[in-house]
């Protein structure tokens, strides 16, 4: 009885209008970021540049010293993928001990893991910041790679605890029969088996720690190494009324998480939907 | 390959997995032994030193008065006694409490209006919902300079509002006292809507279409399917969008910070930004505890209250 009516084609077309409306503002920031400087200052933030002009990616992509673009592009790539490895290595193991295992200590644990969650991160910020700078953690991208393991494994450990438990066990039994030692059935039989869950734990804590300012803007802060989006607050805060600058940068520090939401944007989805339930 | 099978061990290969969970007795060894038990010693010592530790001793520094450097002493309660005679820090609070709620009431508005009208019969449906989504995974840094850009005064919405002859509300709307802090609110719930809607769809995509339609059939409206067949099922939703917004929106920082930098005169520092300034910008750590303390309890409490509104509800609704 519910069937595509006039009706339903009105509201697809209203949805639309309503959706182009919304996404207005990348429209605006991808014509700005096209426009000579004086061009950007002058024209209208609607009207399309007269010529496209790239001058602003050249610069912004060509700074250096230590808000470098390019730099904190690869730090926040070398932390992102040092945070998820750790995350995904130490996540899964522990969960698995823990989702497997049912001893009292593996009960407690879980429960220490699942308070964590719900532990707000802020009053541990002053502690874990001194506790760094005292053992030379702050200002290196090992300090950051490490704290990132820390604030997300709660996260990594429910979610990978949560897919062991809908496994079976018969992979692992058939692994042993056959004379896998209990690593071997760990890494080669049930971690493979876990793709999904590492897909959620890598996309989810990905998008945490690349798009992460407040943890980059303490524990780096002032150093050489930089994140994107320290490195993009200074160098923004340099420029006054640049737009077409700012935007080059907004739009470069977009393009690699845009990218990969393309490319598996139904995990993405699935993953936000299903995995920050906790 | 030799493989000794241990005599208990065809246990588990007989028995039916349900009579498997039945707890052995302890301290016997496990049949198959998952893992290593050392394999969970990395995971548990980083959370309790990254979480528990470090929030037990910022929750003591929030008594002393330590500035990073020298000596410290205990001083009690002085630290919340100087928050809550601060008019500037007691507006920071009322601006945490006003973003929070203002982004979950309106990211739940939008991201189920949304919801509705994309669920099920639209074609391109898939599609629509990438596009909405797509802000969500954004950071929240790039989102604020693009709203920065059109919050300016020659910036486009005061040239929107030029056009259409309203120039009479034209105003440097990041530098307005009043209009600020709606200003970050509007950048926050156009980056968090997708996110909602998308909460909402995975709800109503468990409301079973013959059960509408059956209300329907019944003279069921429009109104009335959606409040007696479409809100008792998405309540689950409800309650995690929801109890995620107030978090999140308890904690905005990275907008804040890129929009207004906390101004005009303070009129949109929030307890997230007064934490960040007060223990990082002016090294007074005991003081920047105490204000993380007071943001803490304020999350906890409203995170605890919601499980029980929620729980209770659920009770209620099945009964």
């Amino acid at each position: 009885m519910f069937r595509y009516t006039k009706l339903t084609a009105v509201r697809e077309v209203i949805v639309w209008i309503i959706t182009l409306a919304m996404l207005l503002p990348f429209y605006i920031l991808i014509v700005t970021s096209l426009k000579s400087d004086q061009e950007a200052l002058t024209t209208s933030a609607v009207a399309p540049p007269t010529s496209i002009d790239f001058s602003a990616f050249v610069e912004v992509l060509t700074t250096t010293g230590r808000n470098s673009i390019p730099m904190s592009i690869l730090n926040s790539v070398i932390i992102t993928a040092g945070a998820i490895f750790g995350l995904v290595l130490f996540g899964s193991v522990a969960a698995y001990v823990i989702a497997r295992r049912t001893r009292r200590w593996t009960t407690f644990t879980y429960y220490l893991v699942l308070i964590a969650i719900i532990l707000p991160a802020q009053l541990g910020t002053v502690p874990l910041y001194i506790g760094a700078r005292s053992v030379g953690l702050t200002g290196n991208a090992i300090g950051m790679i490490l704290l990132w393991i820390g604030i997300l494994l709660p996260l990594s450990v429910f979610l990978y605890a949560s897919f062991f438990r809908g496994l079976s066990t018969e992979y692992e039994e058939a692994a042993v029969i056959d004379g896998a030692t209990p690593t071997q059935a760990f890494f080669r039989v049930v971690l493979p088996l876990m793709a999904p869950a590492t897909g959620t734990v890598a996309i989810l804590a990905g998008l945490i720690v690349w798009n992460d300012f407040f943890n980059s803007l303490i524990f780096l802060g002032g150093s050489e190494t930089q994140t994107l989006p320290v490195a993009m607050y200074t160098y923004v805060g340099g420029l006054v009324s640049a737009w077409n600058k700012i935007f080059a940068v907004v739009i470069i520090s977009m393009i690699p998480i845009l990218a990969f939401y393309m490319f598996a944007q139904k995990r993405f989805i699935q993953g936000f939907a299903g995995g920050l339930k906790g | 390959m030799t493989v000794t099978i241990d005599e208990n061990s065809t246990r588990t290969l007989t028995v039916p997995p349900e009579a498997r969970r039945t707890p052995r007795p302890r301290g016997r060894k496990p049949l198959i032994s998952y893992g290593h038990w050392w394999w969970a010693l990395p995971a548990v010592i980083l959370v309790i030193g990254v979480h528990y530790v470090a929030t037990l001793t910022g929750g003591f520094f929030a008594f002393t008065n330590w500035t990073g450097l020298g000596d410290w002493e205990f001083i009690g309660l002085d630290n919340f006694v100087r928050i809550f005679n601060d008019p500037l820090l007691l507006g920071a609070v009322w601006n945490t409490l006003f973003l929070a709620f203002g982004s979950v009431i309106l990211t739940n508005v939008f991201g189920l209006l949304f919801a509705l009208a994309i669920n099920r019969m639209l074609k391109t449906r898939y599609i629509l919902r990438t596009l909405i989504f797509m802000p969500v995974v954004l950071s929240p840094l790039a989102v604020a300079y693009v709203w920065k850009f059109i919050f300016q005064f020659n910036g486009p919405l005061n040239g929107l509002l030029g056009f259409l002859g309203l120039e009479e509300f034209q105003k440097v709307w990041l530098a307005d006292p009043t209009w600020s802090i709606w200003a970050i609110l509007i950048t926050v719930v156009w980056q968090q809507t997708g996110f909602v809607m998308v909460i909402y769809l995975a709800g109503l995509a468990s409301v079973p279409v013959e059960v509408e339609e059956a209300a329907a059939l019944d003279g069921a409206g429009v109104w009335g399917r959606f409040r007696h067949v479409v809100v008792p099922a998405i309540r689950p939703s409800i309650a995690i969008a929801t109890t995620l917004g107030i978090i999140q929106g308890l904690r905005i920082f990275d907008q804040i910070l890129a929009l207004t930098g906390g101004g005009p005169a303070g009129a949109t520092e929030t307890l997230a930004t007064e934490i960040y300034k007060q223990a990082f910008s002016l090294g007074q750590f005991g003081f920047g505890s105490a204000l993380a303390l007071v943001l803490t309890v304020i999350i906890l409490a409203f995170a605890i209250l919601q499980q029980y509104v929620t729980r209770d509800r659920d009770a209620a609704g099945r009964a």
